[in-house]
């Protein structure tokens, strides 16, 4: 349980299906950020059967929307915002190759059965440790959709970022675990 | 009869923003640290202990608690006896500040115009403000900057009067339970009970900003803090919805008239970055 999975994407899927609830991982590499307005986006092109701004292949999402940098860091307070919102569009970028998601949260069951289909995980990082996990990023740039502002896409990437898996490819579920072994209702 | 000029108030706003979201509050820190004595799940306490990292990181460095910098809310008294000087009305000063406040403080815009439309209007503005004219005459404003996460996981109901004590002792559990690992636990579950549908929400809301670890002064309403607080604690849900005891760091109610025919009870989640701050005149 305390051992620390190194993960740099892209994942193939037999690293993602190695991966199991609970799991302690630390991601060193290139991750892509994206929260609602992005994922719109995104969606509203393979609606039209366009191409995505970027290889979405084996790659990882990192759900933020960032503060703005101070001059001379890289990037501002960078924790995690809430996933559920972004399930009615993660199915279909499931379906193109996404491997990973990071959150906050808990998420829906077209999502978790998604992940089963598609082979992917969906890791938790801390919400509300923005500042923390800011000094994990290394470098910041945005590759698409600079008129949302925080809500832009942005290639980031992280050096020892710390998540854990909270929902694997086989149905395991750290939430409904966490519940089972605290709860005394 | 007391003069101020709104530029001043300006002033003193933008620096409650950049402030308020970047110095995690004393109270906030003990609660933290206490409830970190006492969790049981190993997971639990690692996430406690990142979140208090965070509130040290945060001030040294001069960068946002969290990136959800927040709606700007403000709930201001103002005396009877105040005269407020210069361009615009109160809320077109404090207005001005959260505007400079946010940009020169690089803190996040997370505004957008309409809500359908959602078009970011790139200051932050415009805040949310609660003005109550109090005797005397001098001027606190409170600005406590609210989180979507937990705000969008908070809820009202419309009770039935009969359904009493009991059904808002469940709609308060319920709405924890729903709220799930969303509202970035550990929470501080804020309720108002009575009042009108509007005003219901509003005593949730004030009830947020009471210095945690403090007691209702109504015994009734203190032991009711403690019976909700226990019965969130053992939904198990814990730090980051990932299992343990802290799942709230405190509940507070605020109860107020109502109608003989209501029975109003509303749910205000706020994050563990419970932030508020006060500047008086």
């Amino acid at each position: 349980m305390d051992k620390i999975i190194s993960l740099t994407p892209p994942l193939t899927n037999e690293v993602v299906l190695g991966l199991s609830a609970g799991d302690r991982v630390s991601f060193n590499g290139v991750l892509y950020t994206a929260r609602d307005a992005a994922h719109k986006r995104l969606v509203a092109l393979l609606d039209e059967g366009k191409p995505l701004p970027f290889d979405i292949r084996g790659q990882v999402i990192y759900y933020v929307g960032p503060t703005p940098a101070r001059p001379g860091r890289v990037i501002g307070s960078a924790g995690p915002t809430t996933s559920y919102r972004m399930d009615a569009y993660t199915p279909a970028l499931i379906g193109q190759g996404l491997k990973g998601m990071i959150g906050k949260g808990n998420r829906g069951e077209e999502v978790l059965e998604a992940l089963k289909q598609g082979k992917a995980v969906y890791f938790a990082a801390v919400g509300g440790a923005g500042a923390l996990i800011s000094r994990c990023i290394v470098s910041s740039e945005i590759i698409a959709y600079e008129d949302l502002g925080p809500e832009a896409i942005r290639r980031v990437e992280v050096r020892d970022f710390r998540v854990v898996v909270a929902n694997d490819a086989h149905g395991g579920d750290l939430f409904e675990e966490g519940i089972s072994r605290y709860g005394r209702m | 009869m007391k003069t101020i000029e709104l530029q001043q108030v300006s002033e003193k706003v933008k620096y409650l923003c950049q402030q308020a979201n970047t110095v995690l509050g004393e109270d906030v820190i003990a609660a933290l640290e206490k409830f970190r004595r006492d969790e049981e799940s190993p997971t639990g306490r690692e996430i406690l202990d990142q979140i208090l990292e965070n509130a040290r990181v945060a001030e040294e460095q001069n960068a946002p608690l969290c990136q959800d910098t927040g709606f700007a809310v403000f709930f201001v008294e103002m005396g009877r006896d105040l005269l407020l000087t210069g361009e615009g009305t109160l809320e077109d000063a404090i207005n001005r500040g959260v505007a400079q406040g946010y940009t020169e403080g690089y803190l996040r815009k997370s505004i957008v115009g309409d809500p359908l439309e959602r078009k970011n209007t790139g200051d932050n503005t415009p805040a949310v403000v609660h003005l109550k004219q109090v005797p005397g005459e001098g001027l606190a404003i409170t600005f406590a900057p609210k989180g979507g996460g937990s705000e969008n996981m908070s809820r009202l109901a419309m009770l039935k009067p009969s359904d009493g004590l009991e059904g808002v002792k469940n709609f308060v559990v319920e709405s924890v339970k729903i709220a799930g690992a969303n509202p970035c636990p550990p929470i501080i579950v804020g309720v108002g009970i009575g009042g009108t549908f509007e005003h219901c929400a509003y005593q949730a809301k004030k009830s947020l900003l009471r210095e945690l670890g403090s007691r209702h002064p109504e015994p009734f309403y203190s032991s009711l803090e403690d019976e909700l607080l226990e019965l969130v604690n053992a939904t198990g849900i814990g730090p980051q919805g990932l299992g343990g005891r802290t799942t709230a760091l405190a509940v507070h109610v605020e109860a107020h008239p109502c109608h003989i025919a209501s029975l109003p009870v509303a749910v205000n989640m706020q994050c563990h970055s419970a932030r508020h701050l006060t500047a008086t005149w």
